[in-house]
Formats: C-alpha cells, structure tokens, sequence
C-alpha cells in the first residue's frame, strides 16, 4: 500500500511548456502511467516522448521507451478517452486555478498543481469550488506526490527515493528531497512523499495528510517538515497529540528568518507574532513529535521516532 | 507588494470610501502650498502633517535626526493664527520631516527615510475602531476583522482581550453579504443611521478587496466623526505579488525608494533576495532550503548574510545575476551554492556558476553542495571549469566548511 498514487495511477498532463514537458519526460522514464495531455488549442495531436528508462523507476521495464500521447481538448474528453483518475498541472499561473476547477469538474480523484506564483483569489475561489467534490488538490507551488518504484507525479528527482516505511509531507519542495534522501541513506525508505506546498491556500493540509498515513498499513512513521508562516504546524501537532499512533518526526525551517520579511514563499512569513519557528517547534515537541535540530538530522530524526 | 497611505487613500476615495481630504507632498513649498487649500475646502483650520514611510507606528515614531518630533503632526496654529499661522508651523515641520530617518516599533532600529508627506484636513473624531480585510489561512478565505479597540495595536488587542475582536468570513461566490455587515455594525456598537453608513463602507471595502487582489487592507483607526460620518483615518494597503499582472495601474504606484537596491535588482531578475546582517552568502535553490540553509549556518557557529532562492526555473543568465548580487555585497566573507535539484538542474547552476566567476571573479571562498536532478553533469562542469571551489558532501557539511573558510 501507499497513498494518493500507485502504480493503478493514470496520469494527464494539463500545461504542455517547456517545464511540462521536461518532467512529464521524467515522469515516463520513471514509469508513471501518463494517458494524456491535455491543450485547448492543440486537441488531436499528439506529444512524442522516448528516452532511457529510470532504472530508480518502475522495475522490470525494458531499458528504453517511447511513448505518444494523445492531446484532448478538455480534461472532460481526456479522461473519458484514457480512464484517467489523476492529473498534473503545469499550467502558467494566471490559468492555473482555472485548470485545477477544469480536473475536479472532470471527477479526478486527484490533482497536483505544480505551478508556482498562482494569485491567491484565484485559490481561494478554486479551493471553494473544490469543497463539494471527491477530488484532492495537492499544491500549488509543490514538488509533486511520489510512491517510490510506482507513480511519480511531479518535479522531483526519482533517483533519491527508496520505497520503505516511512511517509514524508512537506510545505517545502528542496526539503522534502533533503528529508528523501536521507531517509534512503539510512534505509529507512518511504511509502509516499508528498508536497503540500508553499502557498498560504492550499489544497490539502498536513492533517488530511497524517491521517492518511495514520490509516496506511505499510506506512511505520511519518515526517513532517513544515516552516515559519501560518498555524498549519499548530494544527498538525494538535492531531499528533490526540489521533496519531504512529511515531511522526518533524522538521520546522525559518528558525533564523527576521519577522515581516517574506521568506521567498507566500505563506512563508513571520507577523504580528504568529508563525514563528519557535511557536511550532514547541508545538510540536509537545505533541510528541521528535524535532530534528537540523535538516542534515531529519532523516536521524525519524529513525530516533520509529526507535 | 506595499503601497503608501495617501495612494491607499486615493484607491479609497476612488471607489466612494470615505477618507479626509489631503495632499501629498515631496518638498517642503508643496506641502506649503497645500495648506491654504485643504483649509479652505475642509473649513477646518486644523491640518494634520503625516510622514509617508511603508511602516505602521508613524504616529508613535520618532526621528533620528530630531528625537522630540513625532512621525505624525496634528497641527492646530491655524485655530488662532489663521492659514498663515499653519503654513508657518508646516514649513517648520515639513524642513525637517522630509529627508530625516523615521524610526517607529516596525522599522527596526535602522529607521526609514521620510520622503514624501501627506497633508490631510483635521477631524472631529468621535470613536475610534479598527477594521481589516485579509486571509484567514485556516479556512482558505478572506475574512473582515473588526474591533472597538481602534488605534491600537491590533496583535496585542487579539492576545489580550480576544473577545474584542469580531470576524466575519467572506465567502467568494458571495462576497460580504448585507447580514454579515449589520452583524459587525451590532457588535461595534454603532447605532441609528451610522449603521447604513458602516455597511456601505465594508462592504465597498471589500469589494476594492477582491477587484484589487490585496492581501491586506487595515483601516486603523476607522472612525465616526462627530457629524457621524464612517471614515477612513488611516490606511494600509498590501497586494499579492502573484496578482499584479491584471493591475498594471497598481503595480504602478510601487515606490521603489522603499526598497532595498539589491533586493528590487533581485526582484527584476526574478529572484527572491533578503538582505541580512551576517557574513555567509547563501545561494540555494526553493524557499524552504534556503531558510534551512541559513538555520544551519546559524547552528554551526556562523551568520547568514542573506537569503536568496533563485527559484524552479532559473536559467544561466539568473544564477549568474544571484551570484554577482551575492559577491557586491561588502559583508561577504564567503559563499556556500546549496543546491537539491528539481525542477532545477543541476547543470544549469552549475554553468551559471562558471559564467559568474568569470565575470565578476571571486574574492572570497566558495563552497559548493550539488544534489539532484542531473547532479552528474553539474559536478563535471564545476570540475572542468578549474574553479577554486569546495565540494561539499551534505547541507550541514557544507555550511561547516564555508563558516570555518570565512573565518
């Protein structure tokens, strides 16, 4: 088991530029089953991609692949042409909020929005929009969801992954890589590493995602890696505390950061007081959560947490 | 992006809020010359002189040049003297407010330089109350705030009398609706015809809100003046940076002598740089890693002198730009390149890299830590370029390294 994608995962691919399909030729080399893409203007034709096969990826594939996907003009066409159940979107931010509602209005069980700088109204919108339906948002401004040797939906490097115990959520996309690969050095692995993202609207929040993990059978422990900015962290050791049984490390980026200066992320701000690193790791540490000081100690962490 | 008082007035008082009269001003003559005209058109002899810096705490502040004036004047010669007597008073203040650092509880010790003034019409002030517009991240809206404790400050007011502070959650496919309005009004206490006025007012507030994408608006003091009008005595606006593509018109009013030089250069070439106080440079690639870059240099005995996150996507030309924005800096004392690629390659930093230090050379030492997509090519092109670099193994390895090399 794992969560969100597994090798079952059909992919679209909504946003077909330059970084759209850079990744998506990585998403194939890695195995993921991507069926389509999806382009109002470009509809019957079709997106050639061929390359070495990602030996971190999917095993037992042959060494090379070529794969075409056929283009669709709505993400409505798109999935009842390939059965899709997920989508990707690389969509340019003024538009992107709009192809998130387009992928839920389709019925996807499963979006990720991989697009940075998406305006916040749009999101706030979007997110209504997405209430009364079965589809999760993950993102925006995210480094994608990946189950290690199934499904890698976006931007993230496959070869640092290794398939093991160990669920990883992160606001930030470079850090869930640190975290990532630490947990592959030191074996303990990972079911799914997810990216909530950096915005302050997001789809899906660390609760929705340690409960997951929670109720995943492979799933031993979990780490969650968050920052300055927000309650989120608060929120999430709160459900540590009173519906975890697994043991969850943690990390908390920004110890450093000066307060009113945006640390690069939307969300990623300490004011009047609130989000503050300390507030987070007290929260934490009180919710039972093992804090890693550093993030070269994250994946240290979480073995000390799985004892 | 932050704009200043008198142009969040003008946004204001272009949609039918209700704000003072006023006039800005860059040099002393015209904050003169504004006088007598703000004085006949109010009919109020008193003026108030407001220094326009991007910080709250004005009124509160103080000047490091004349430590007994304050950032905000209310000048009442004119009462008795007539328009001569306040045009006097404000050639007096404004030689001295303009061009003189502002230090308030949001500046920081460094203070800002006053260069612009708002002239405003004095007002009969009758209560004073605080209302904002901003997200609510827990519930992914946008959400009024008000409170009866106007012209304080709001984040003590929330953790010292919670009770105080009334909230009303704005749906977007509804906005503000009428109900919501009155209900604030109720709990305001406002009474009688006051009560229309302040639901014209939020709810046109909230409005400018959603059209304009801010990502705050705080009125703070909201007023009823003693005629009981609902005004706007003061006014902070702030808008979302991933929005100002659809406002040019807003995108416009950025005052750049607000901001710091290196930051606005890094600004334009897409970066996203804070200058900082320490001595190690940082170049890292995603906002989380380049805090937990500067966290761990801290930890490790050093002080970061900047953060800069060159972003997903960056190309040669912008590794390049960071990296001379990074080396202009005095404080410098060393360099540590932090990088997890992603959706960034690590060739593309690599080269960018090379093409920096041939341009700008390199006075101090550098420490490189390459991980991630296409880390191999990234390594060999470093390797190539015969650059005097450190490798470094890990994030902490590396800020060890770069910290005991800038000693």
């Amino acid at each position: 088991m794992s969560i969100l994608v597994g090798k079952d995962t059909r992919v679209l691919i909504q946003g077909l530029g330059k970084t759209g399909q850079f990744h998506t030729e990585k998403a194939i080399a890695y195995g993921t089953q991507m069926v389509g893409a999806v382009h109002p203007s470009r509809k019957g034709s079709v997106a050639h991609f061929e390359g070495e096969t990602d030996p971190s990826g999917v095993p037992g594939r042959d060494d090379t692949y070529s794969v075409d996907l056929p283009v669709f003009a709505t993400v409505e066409d798109a999935v009842a042409a390939t059965g899709a159940n997920a989508s990707v979107v690389y969509v340019p931010p003024p538009f992107a909020a709009d192809a998130i509602m387009e992928a839920a209005a389709a019925g996807l069980d499963l979006v990720v929005a991989i697009t940075e700088g998406v305006p916040v109204a749009d999101m706030v919108k979007a997110k209504r929009y997405l209430a009364d339906k079965p589809t999760r948002l993950i993102g925006p401004n995210c480094p994608g969801v990946i189950t290690p040797g199934e499904c890698k939906i976006g931007i993230m490097p496959g070869y640092i992954h290794e398939r093991g115990r160990v669920g990883v959520i992160s606001r930030s996309g470079t850090l869930t890589y640190e975290a990532v690969y630490q947990l592959t050095l030191n074996g303990l692995g990972q079911t799914t590493a997810v990216g909530i993202g950096g915005d302050p609207v997001n789809g899906t929040n660390f609760v929705d995602m340690l409960r997951m993990f929670e109720e995943d059978p492979e799933t031993d422990g979990v780490i969650m890696i968050g920052e300055i900015g927000g309650t989120a962290e608060e929120d999430a050791a709160g459900f540590v505390a009173t519906s975890m049984t697994k043991p969850v490390a943690g990390f908390i980026a920004g110890t450093s950061a000066p307060p009113g200066k945006r640390m690069g992320h939307a969300g990623a701000i300490v004011s009047g007081g609130k989000g503050t690193a300390a507030a987070k790791i007290e929260a934490m540490t009180r919710a039972g959560i093992v804090m890693a000081e550093t993030p070269s100690d994250m994946g240290e962490a979480m073995a000390r947490a799985l004892g | 992006m932050k704009i200043h008082e008198y142009q969040a007035k003008e946004i204001m008082a272009s949609r039918g809020i209700p704000v003072p009269l006023g006039r800005m001003a860059t040099t002393v003559e015209d904050a003169v010359a504004a006088v007598r005209p703000l004085i006949e058109e109010s009919g109020n002899p008193v003026v108030v002189l407001k220094s326009q810096i991007h910080s709250g705490g004005r009124g509160k502040g103080t000047f490091k040049e004349h430590p007994e004036l304050r950032g905000v004047n209310v000048i009442t010669d004119g009462v008795d003297g007539g328009p001569e007597a306040a045009e006097e008073k404000v050639r007096e203040l404004a030689g001295k407010m303009l061009g003189s650092t502002l230090v308030t509880v949001q500046t920081g010790p460094e203070g800002k330089v006053v260069n612009r003034l708002y002239l405003e019409q004095g007002i009969d002030i009758e209560r004073e109350l605080y209302l904002a517009i901003l997200l609510d991240r827990s519930v992914s809206r946008n959400i009024v705030m008000a409170s009866t404790e106007g012209g304080m400050e709001i984040e003590k007011v929330a953790e010292e009398t919670p009770e105080k502070i009334l909230r009303a959650e704005i749906d977007p496919a509804i906005d503000l609706a009428d109900f919501q309005a009155n209900a604030l009004a109720h709990g305001l206490g406002i009474e009688g015809d006051t009560t229309s006025g302040f639901v014209r007012f939020v709810k046109a507030l909230d409005r400018a809100a959603t059209e304009l994408d801010t990502d705050l608006i705080e009125i703070n003091p909201l007023v009823i003046t003693g005629g009981g009008q609902v005004m706007a005595l003061d006014g902070k606006m702030g808008f979302d940076d991933n929005s100002l593509f659809r406002h040019p018109d807003i995108a416009a009013m950025r005052d750049e002598t607000e901001e710091d030089p290196a930051e606005l250069a890094a600004k334009e070439a897409g970066l996203n740089y804070i200058k900082l106080d320490g001595t190690i440079g940082c170049l890292v690639n995603g906002a989380g890693l380049a805090m937990a870059t500067m966290d761990t240099i801290k930890h490790v005995g050093g002080e970061p002198a900047n953060f800069l996150d060159v972003g997903g996507g960056a190309d040669e030309q912008q590794v390049t730009t960071a990296f001379q924005i990074i080396t202009k800096d005095p404080s410098v004392k060393g360099i540590f390149v932090n990088i997890f690629g992603g959706i960034m390659r690590c060739d593309v930093i690599a080269t960018g890299i090379v093409a920096a230090v041939k341009s700008v050379g390199l006075a101090v030492p550098l420490v490189v830590r390459l991980e991630g997509t296409n880390v191999e090519e990234g390594k060999r092109i470093l390797n190539d370029s015969g650059l005097d670099l450190v490798a470094a193994d890990s994030l902490k390895d590396g800020a060890e390294k770069i910290v005991e090399l800038a000693r």
